[in-house]
């Protein structure tokens, strides 16, 4: 007879002991796995954040997060989009949106504003590939961060990190319907300020 | 009838997702083999997306990778 909250190692030991092995062997190829991926999460996480430092400390708690509770990740199933679920979640959870609901935002024009403005400032256009080339990479940058987040984390995910709209509504949970449209409006809200940096430049 | 280059603007983005029906992607492409200034435009879009990509993408500094890999939990 064994005292009840003594814990019996004799024959339960070898069964255990196997048990913890693979349990450690699945968690430390979990974690290489999600390290390897850490480059391709920062690249998304950069602009989701709104600065460099804030997209540190969110890569820190999304893997802190992550390691805590691998047990809940499908091995099979897409890591790099459970990852940034959680990523998106925490980013909201501390508090860095300004507001969930689409904001109003005046008119974004139409898909043709940004470059119909640069072709008014260039000397007419011949190279479609070089017209782009007239906007700076701080510009690009600046007006992502102007696109408000509910709109840019979706431009984010499906341009930046090459998310399918079923994807991005599964790490937003969001109707891939909302992702289309807000997709579609977060790109021309970011043409309308890519727009207004070249036309500050240009004058 | 509505103006085929408002209804080909309206096709550009599904058209660059790749989402658009075998028979849209067909009218779209009719359109824009006889319209310059559409497919101009269209090319325009494709580049901006390119550039957008390169210009946004950072590498993740190497102190953020040491700390990343800091976090893993000790084997007990």
């Amino acid at each position: 007879m064994v005292p009840a909250g003594t814990v019996v190692h004799v024959d339960a030991e070898p069964e255990e002991a196997q048990r913890l092995a693979t349990e450690a062997r699945d968690r430390v190829r979990f974690e290489e796995d999600a390290l390897a991926l850490s480059d391709q999460v920062y690249r998304v996480a950069r602009h989701l954040a709104n600065s460099r430092e804030d997209a540190d400390e969110l890569m820190q708690e999304t893997y802190a997060r992550a390691f805590r509770s691998w047990r809940s990740f499908q091995p099979g199933t897409n890591m790099r989009a459970w990852l940034l679920r959680i990523l998106t979640n925490l980013n909201i959870d501390r508090g860095r949106r300004q507001q969930r609901a689409p904001q109003m935002q005046p008119l974004e024009a139409n898909d043709y504003f940004l470059y119909d403005r640069l072709a008014e400032n260039g000397d007419g256009i011949t190279d479609e590939d070089r017209v782009v080339e007239r906007l700076s990479q701080d510009d690009i940058v600046t007006a992502l961060s102007a696109v408000p987040h509910d709109f840019r984390d979706v431009v984010v995910l499906v341009d930046l990190g090459d998310f399918s709209y079923a994807d991005a509504a599964q790490i937003l949970d969001i109707p891939v319907g909302t992702v289309m449209s807000r997709l579609h409006r977060g790109r021309r809200i970011l043409k309308r300020e890519l727009a207004e940096s070249a036309l500050e430049e240009a004058t | 009838m509505k103006d085929p280059c408002a209804h080909c603007e309206e096709m550009m983005q599904p058209y660059l997702d790749h989402v658009l029906t075998d028979e849209e992607m067909a009218a779209a492409e009719a359109h824009l083999a006889d319209c310059e200034p559409c497919r101009r435009r269209y090319r325009f879009e494709e580049s901006l997306r390119v550039y957008v990509r390169k210009a946004a993408t950072e590498q993740m500094p190497a102190e953020l990778r040491q700390k990343l890999a800091a976090l893993r939990i000790p084997l007990e």
